[in-house]
């Protein structure tokens, strides 16, 4: 069973509107996250993420709109640029808010990191005071 | 440090400098691919890169399935955390969790931490890279049970990352870990 | 149908600008303001992929490539900028 062209227009159509609707809601979500997680590092997670499954759909009905084979390699490129800078800025952003303290500490249920860099940070002082010492 | 560094290791590079020179022109024709392969060879050679230590196996059986199950993983946890936006706001309890990795290359544990940040509910705070141990800070992690389920799933990608491309050595281990 | 995704969609990233907006007004601290500058950024982009694919065309593709890049550089520099500042009175 073959669809016409015009029952198989209306399906992508249907399909691209779907991925629309659902790649804007994704960019609600963050902004929701944004205004109701109470600390930095939770934020982040609702401001980055749903960002790339959104940006992933609206490309795809991009292409599913154009209806040619040659846009897909440059949104493909263009949402793997994404994939390769999201986590780095996220990351770069997250450690300096955890090193300048901007997270709420009653709110983690546990902190492995923490032990690590006092471990860390006490044994940098006995460095710094053996420094001084001679 | 060696300066020369094989075709074999930068290949990868090359082919994807060249889709992307194609995919910017629109235009997949013999020629500009030709050009463009040239102009990629230049850019390597003028604009040299500390060499990334590939391992030089790339399984394209288990690529494939890791990026289908990579992509149904990030929808569904995007919209879990919409649910935990809309729902649960400012009652969420997280946690920063220590995940020892297996791998002790630096591709491996990027490769790793880049796909754990990139599925939503988990981020990468700290790397350790002398013990190869990423600090991650997970969304919702409420009890040490949840802290367990998140680190058995990051060392899952990693197994499933090292069976795509890791070296003989960290599959072996791979192995005999599944094995009894 | 097109012009109904387009209102709907349009009404949506409305919403979420205006959320971005509000938390870089609010938002307590520098890094928060910079977290919701990027979901700005982001929305922007969200806005012109729904205009290229209602319209059907790719003018502005090159310009969401920038958009992400300069979002990408802008928190980095910002992210490390902060950490720096903040570690100097700890060490003197």
């Amino acid at each position: 069973m073959i669809p016409d062209a015009g029952t198989l227009d209306a399906v992508i159509d249907g399909l691209s509107a779907v991925f629309m609707v659902v790649g804007a809601l994704m960019s609600l979500a963050a902004a929701v996250g944004l205004l109701r997680f109470p600390d930095l590092l939770s934020r982040m997670h609702a401001a980055t993420k749903p960002q790339v499954l959104g940006l992933f759909l609206l490309l795809a009905a991009m292409g599913l709109q154009l209806r040619t084979w040659w846009v897909w390699p440059v949104l493909l490129v263009a949402w793997i640029f994404q994939l390769l800078t999201v986590p780095v800025s996220a990351h770069m952003v997250g450690r300096a808010g955890y090193r300048t303290k901007h997270l709420h500490r009653e709110l983690l249920s546990t902190d492995e990191l923490e032990a690590v860099v006092q471990k860390a940070a006490a044994k940098a002082a006995r460095e710094d005071s053996s420094d001084g010492g001679h | 440090m060696n300066r020369r560094i094989s075709l074999r290791q930068e290949l990868p590079l090359l082919v994807w400098l060249v889709f992307v020179w194609g995919a910017l022109w629109q235009d997949f024709s013999p020629g500009n691919l030709l050009f463009g392969a040239l102009l990629a060879v230049v850019v390597a050679r003028m604009f040299y890169l500390p060499p990334v230590e590939v391992s030089g196996r790339f399984n394209v059986l288990y690529a494939i399935p890791f990026a289908l199950g990579f992509l149904g993983r990030v929808a569904a946890a995007s919209f879990q955390v919409m649910y935990l936006a809309v729902f649960r706001g400012p009652y969420v309890s997280n946690a920063v969790v220590a995940v020892p990795l297996r791998s002790r290359q630096d591709l491996m544990v990027t490769a790793t931490g880049h796909v754990i940040s990139l599925i939503p509910g988990s981020l990468v705070v700290e790397v350790d890279r002398s013990t190869s141990t990423l600090y991650l800070h997970g969304l919702n992690v409420r009890n040490a049970e949840d802290a367990a389920k998140l680190r058995d799933d990051v060392r899952a990608i990693e197994a499933r990352l090292i069976r795509i491309m890791g070296t003989r050595e960290e599959l072996e281990l791979i192995r005999l870990e599944a094995a009894p | 149908m097109m012009q109904t995704v387009l209102a709907v969609t349009a009404v949506i990233l409305s919403l979420a600008a205006a959320g971005a907006i509000i938390r870089i007004a609010r938002g307590p601290s520098l890094l928060d303001r910079v977290l919701a500058s990027d979901v700005l950024l982001a929305i922007l982009g969200a806005a012109l992929c729904i205009d290229m694919a209602v319209n059907r065309h790719l003018d502005n593709l090159m310009l969401l490539v920038a958009l992400s890049v300069i979002g990408f550089i802008g928190s980095v520099t910002v992210a490390r900028f902060v950490a720096d500042r903040r570690e100097q009175p700890r060490d003197s």
